[in-house]
């Protein structure tokens, strides 16, 4: 079974989030990125079942900042291939990124695509969907519990209250995932290092990728404060006692 | 294309959801901008026979086939994309669901159609369709415009009201054909899953101590544990807590989790991604610890501290005892 799974970088929400002077993007100059969690956890998954069941893993990535870090990442965790996807733009909507993503993956022999649900800048849609549609093949999303058995896959579509539809599906599918039977495997720096060293990324350029989306960004901006919190300050001590006297009024 | 704005209405064993009335209610005061009405798109199996609790649309487009009867993204995706076919409408609105996520993105690619996702509001302006998507966790808004004929917004569910869509009445009715092929798909309904019981029911608590990533390590949930014994409450989580299996998916506060409602909720080192807050704004009580002063968290809590939890939660469990 070959497993391609196209990963997206996303800003890290940890640092502090500017908008451009036009007011209709982020203020991408040194916007660090990193891997969308989601991503991580179909890298994961993919994984698991190669370790199950035997599959060949491709991970692919559009070239930002951090990308030949999350491929050698990928790789020094047991991926069999890693591709970048270069000439897509930082600020490509997620349309665009899925119509990349097609070029390189149309022209693969796959079995079946893994990807995150979703990711924090999917202003147009989520990626696994979009390309499925672009693909031309069926997809399944917010999936968290993915077995195989021969050509058949079995997967598990979350639904709130831990309600789960299961689905059986044959390959070629699209499968957005919520989350890997177990956390992300973490790769020591060192083999990462070593990964570096010995292999080449693949590369492979898409330069016509542009889709319109028929929508325009008009103004993007930083949430009005409500009210918000009131904010207790002072030692952990004169915090804890507030906070004891809030809960004792609100216990009596 | 026409003016009218069609609400996919979104069901689970028989019951519409909630998010179906606030979309209705949305699109109803939405119509009056564009000149249109209301219509609905009802993908299902002897749904048609509740189609008086969709009284807020003048009418109803029904796709009824027994395969439909369970969610299926692939032939309700074929099925709603033939109703756009039919109806023609100005608007789709979609739930940003787990279901709707999945029709919503299907048919922008299939019928080339904007989207615009993650939609806390949708606006009509002039001849423009304009919707502000919740992105990076909350952190940003975006607003979108997009004049195209016909476009796609897909909207959080909880952000307008239900009760504003709850009206019975008789829309008409009007039969579009199931695609082809709905027996023989790529993708099969099996069955539903229902969440496995739990210990501790985190719905019927009025006190909750949710811990998120913040927490750092399984071995440090003791520290909410005793808290929340000191309190007579439960302990509760965000999504990663689960993911990591240091806590059951019983315990799980969120979109994909429960819906809690307690009279005190204590978020310690939780960020607040929206799908978080989604289960727990209703609390009457918000109190949040988190080391991020950004954290999204602090908007919806009443009140906050930026202390380290590690220090905070032992003094103050301290003090409850």
């Amino acid at each position: 079974m070959n497993i391609v799974v196209p990963v997206k970088l996303v800003p890290d929400l940890v640092e502090e989030l500017e908008i451009n002077d036009d007011g209709t993007d982020l203020e991408r100059d040194f916007l660090s990125y990193k891997i969308n969690e989601f991503c991580d956890h179909a890298i994961e998954e993919a994984l698991q079942i190669k370790e199950a069941h035997g599959a060949s893993v491709t991970v692919i990535a559009i070239e930002r900042d951090e990308t030949d870090k999350v491929l050698y990442t990928a790789l020094a965790k047991g991926a069999d291939r890693a591709v970048k996807v270069t000439g897509v733009d930082e600020a490509a909507t997620t349309h665009t990124a899925a119509k990349a993503m097609c070029t390189v993956i149309a022209g693969m022999d796959y079995d079946v695509v893994m990807t995150g649900v979703q990711a924090a800048d999917d202003r147009d849609g989520q990626l696994g969907i979009l390309l499925a549609g672009y693909l031309g093949v069926p997809c399944v999303s917010v999936v968290s519990d993915v077995s195989v058995s021969g050509d058949t896959l079995t997967v598990h579509k979350e639904y709130s209250g831990g309600m789960m539809a299961r689905y059986e599906v044959t390959p070629k599918i699209v499968l957005g995932v919520q989350a890997a039977r177990q956390t992300p495997r973490y790769a020591p720096v060192s083999r990462v290092r070593q990964i570096m060293k010995e292999t080449e990324l693949e590369e492979v350029l898409v330069g016509d990728a542009d889709v319109d989306v028929g929508s325009t960004v008009r103004r993007m901006y930083t949430p009005e404060k409500g009210e918000g919190a009131e904010m207790l300050e002072g030692s952990s001590e004169d915090v804890a006692a507030r906070i004891a006297q809030l809960l004792n009024e609100k216990r009596s | 294309m026409g003016q009218d704005i069609l609400v996919v209405a979104e069901h689970l064993k028989g019951e519409f959801a909630d998010v179906t009335f606030e979309l209705l209610g949305k699109a109803a005061e939405l119509a009056g901008a564009t000149g249109g009405s209301v219509s609905v798109a009802l993908i299902g199996s002897g749904m048609k026979d509740k189609a008086q609790e969709l009284g807020a649309a003048a009418k109803v487009y029904s796709v009824d086939h027994t395969g439909l009867a369970d969610f299926n993204p692939l032939t309700h995706g074929s099925a709603l994309a033939a109703v756009v076919d039919h109806a023609a409408p100005r608007l789709t609105l979609v739930a940003n669901t787990s279901m709707g996520m999945d029709l919503a993105a299907s048919l922008s690619v299939a019928k080339d159609l904007p989207l615009i996702a993650y939609a806390l509001d949708v606006q009509v302006d002039g001849d423009a369709i304009v919707a502000t998507s919740q992105l990076y966790g909350g952190k940003i808004y975006a607003e979108s415009a997009s004049t195209g004929a016909s476009v796609i917004v897909s909207v959080l569910a909880g952000v307008f009201p239900a009760d504003a869509g709850r009206t019975n009445g008789s829309p008409a009715i009007e039969d579009v054909a199931a695609p082809d092929g709905i027996d023989d798909a790529q993708v099969r309904f099996q069955a539903l899953v229902e969440p496995e019981g739990g210990d501790v029911d985190i719905t019927q608590h009025d006190i909750l101590v949710a811990v998120g990533r913040g927490i750092g390590s399984e071995d440090n949930l003791p520290l909410a544990e005793e808290l929340a014994s000191a309190l007579g409450g439960a302990v509760c989580s965000s999504r990663p807590i689960v993911d990591s299996k240091w806590l059951p998916k019983t315990r799980q506060v969120g979109k994909s989790g429960l819906k809690v409602k307690p009279k005190v909720y204590l978020a310690l080192g939780i960020s607040g991604a929206p799908e978080h807050i989604e289960g727990m704004k209703d609390a009457e009580l918000i109190i949040a610890v988190n080391t991020d002063e950004t954290a999204p968290i602090f908007e919806f809590a009443h009140y906050g501290s930026t202390e380290d939890l590690f220090d905070l939660v032992p003094a103050l469990t301290e003090k409850l005892k």
